[in-house]
């Protein structure tokens, strides 16, 4: 029998109840949200779960949501069952002041630099990650660029003199 | 150490019996921007530390800002030996999103152009492999038929390595007949010339040495480590995302997924060998496919997209509509509906994924690229435990680690 979203809802339902919510069927990927708390008894139980059997991380990242306040930073994972080929994905949401998520490297080698990449650029601190730095960005950044508050330079300002690129109040000098 | 020895020396001092070696960042043998900082003890590799983000451009940043047909350009940066999969990735994603559906002849004619670039990554990978272990007249000859895969490029978009081809909906323009030439030129001469090329490699004595046994993953831990395409095959596990979760018609068509056994850097090489006969068994597929359209259907090389197509300049000129699509899409003024999606195609090193949310503006709220290569390139210390600093350089490259898809 084909493993169903409906299957893999229900079974998740009986397993924590209450606990997970928000099921959507997005494009038709099963996607939930779990307490953050919960995230790795979640991840756990859809990987030894016999009938389950995610047990390949496709993708692991982070959302920056700066107007859900005490639920600002998502962290998103794209779970795979190879076996029936079947995809989910489910978010743990944190508020950015405590960005505290349970690392899932225990379970997935994978999740090493994924999680440090999202570290790096969201400033998720993965508790119990075996080396939790910076991977792309430079050691020395003090902020995580990839949220919402440091926005692209806009492209009309012109309070900045840069003649070589047409900007300024000159515009392009010859 | 003597027994007499009374002085505590310091560690890191002579007393140390391993080496430390910084191969890179801009090592030749390196191909391309990678560090790893290698412990060695004598030739033997005790552990081995990457450095990544030598060449990271903020790409998921940048994509915030801008309109969907101008993330094409970042795509391309990403594996750039096979840029054209990356654009043709993006645009499906774009297509699912936006509930796009494009014409048989648009699928076929992008299969013909992701399977040449599968065959030119690969190829680069697979001479690339000759080269570190000490053959170069492979890596010299098949350059001549990469540069007739990238002469197709340029009849079909104009630009060689970062493609930028295709639109949302499909191609800019349809395949001229100096494309299918070529694309007929490849099709008769590359066999011969891919035989030529496993003549050289397969049996070879020296090369077999070189590779049979050099960093071998078992399909257990890759799995484990998130590797997909060639390099997770070359272990043993048969998944491809072509015929898991088909995209672009790729279930119109018939071919073997080639898997190894021990995923060595050898299984890796045989591989993509038999990888690029199967490419070429579908390109002829396709190829003859595209052939069997007639009348109109022949001329179709884009869908009915009016918000995310550009229009034909004549059209332009003199209809309304098509002016205000122009402008609204070129001042990237077209608001993409809300959604999350996630979509993934077989890229040349594995599944190259997108991850698109869209909260209804005119930019995505949040891109995200699963690179392959950023993903199993963390494998590349337990790959390399115990074996020679020469395999270091070999299972690097066997890996097929392309910087820019690392670093994006």
């Amino acid at each position: 029998m084909a493993l169903t979203n409906e299957t893999i809802k229900d079974r998740l339902q009986a397993k924590f109840g209450d606990q997970l919510y928000g099921f959507e069927e997005p494009y038709g990927l099963l996607t939930f949200e779990a307490p953050k708390d919960l995230n790795l008894k979640v991840m756990q139980f859809l990987y030894d779960d016999e009938e389950l059997r995610f047990q390949f991380l496709t993708d692991l990242c982070a959302v920056h949501y700066p107007d859900k306040a005490g639920r600002e930073l998502a962290v998103v994972y794209h779970l795979h069952n190879l076996v029936d080929n079947v995809r989910i994905r489910f978010k743990v949401f944190t508020p950015v002041a405590q960005p505290d998520v349970f690392t899932a490297t225990q379970l997935y080698s994978s999740a090493n630099w994924m999680e440090r990449e999202t570290f790096d650029f969201y400033g998720v601190n993965f508790v119990g990650h075996p080396n939790l730095k910076r991977i792309l960005n430079v050691d020395e950044m003090e902020y995580f660029p990839m949220r919402k508050e440091f926005p692209l330079e806009d492209q009309t300002r012109i309070d900045k003199d840069d003649a070589m690129f047409g900007r300024g109040p000159g515009g392009l000098k010859a | 150490m003597s027994v007499e020895q009374h002085i505590k020396l310091p560690e890191g001092s002579i007393e140390k019996t391993t080496t430390t070696l910084n191969l890179g960042p801009t090592h030749p043998a390196t191909h391309g921007v990678f560090q790893n900082i290698l412990e060695l003890d004598g030739e033997r590799i005790v552990s081995a530390e990457q450095t990544v983000g030598y060449i990271h451009r903020a790409f998921e940043k940048l994509a915030e800002r801008r309109p969907l047909y101008q993330i094409t350009t970042l795509t391309d940066r990403l594996n750039y030996c096979s840029s054209p999969i990356n654009n043709m990735g993006w645009h499906l994603t774009c297509e699912k999103l936006l509930g796009v559906k494009t014409p048989k002849r648009v699928d076929y004619l992008r299969i013909i152009i992701m399977e040449l670039s599968r065959i030119s990554d690969h190829l680069i990978c697979n001479s690339v492999v000759g080269v570190d272990s000490g053959a170069f007249t492979g890596f010299l000859y098949v350059m001549q038929y990469r540069e007739l895969i990238y002469e197709i490029y340029e009849e079909v978009c104009g630009s060689r390595l970062t493609t930028n081809m295709g639109r949302i909906g499909g191609f800019e323009r349809n395949f001229n007949n100096t494309a299918f030439e070529k694309i007929e030129k490849f099709l008769a001469e590359y066999p011969g010339v891919l035989k030529e090329f496993e003549n050289m490699f397969t049996r070879n004595r020296i090369f077999m040495e070189r590779t049979i046994g050099a960093g071998p993953i078992s399909a257990e831990r890759a799995l484990n480590y998130g590797f997909t395409g060639p390099n997770l095959r070359a272990a043993g596990v048969d998944y491809d995302v072509r015929v898991h979760s088909p995209y672009s018609s790729y279930e119109d068509f018939e071919f073997d997924i080639p898997v190894g056994q021990t995923g060595d850097c050898y299984d890796r090489f045989l591989v993509r060998n038999q990888e690029m006969w199967q490419s070429l068994r579908i390109i002829k597929d396709a190829y003859r496919k595209v052939q069997e359209f007639k009348g109109a259907e022949a001329e179709v090389f884009h869908a009915d997209a009016p918000a995310y197509y550009l229009p034909e300049k004549k059209d332009v000129y003199t209809k309304m509509e098509a002016l205000i699509w122009h402008f609204k899409i070129v001042m990237g003024e077209t608001e993409i509906p809300p959604g999350e999606v996630y979509y993934s195609v077989e890229g040349g090193n594995g599944e190259l994924g997108f991850y698109l949310i869209s909260d209804g503006g005119r930019t995505p709220y949040r891109l995200h690229f699963r690179r392959p290569c950023f993903i199993y390139y963390q494998a590349y210390s337990e790959l390399t435990k115990g074996a020679m600093l020469s395999d270091a350089v070999i299972v690097m490259s066997s890996l097929n680690l392309i910087a820019g898809e690392m670093d994006a």
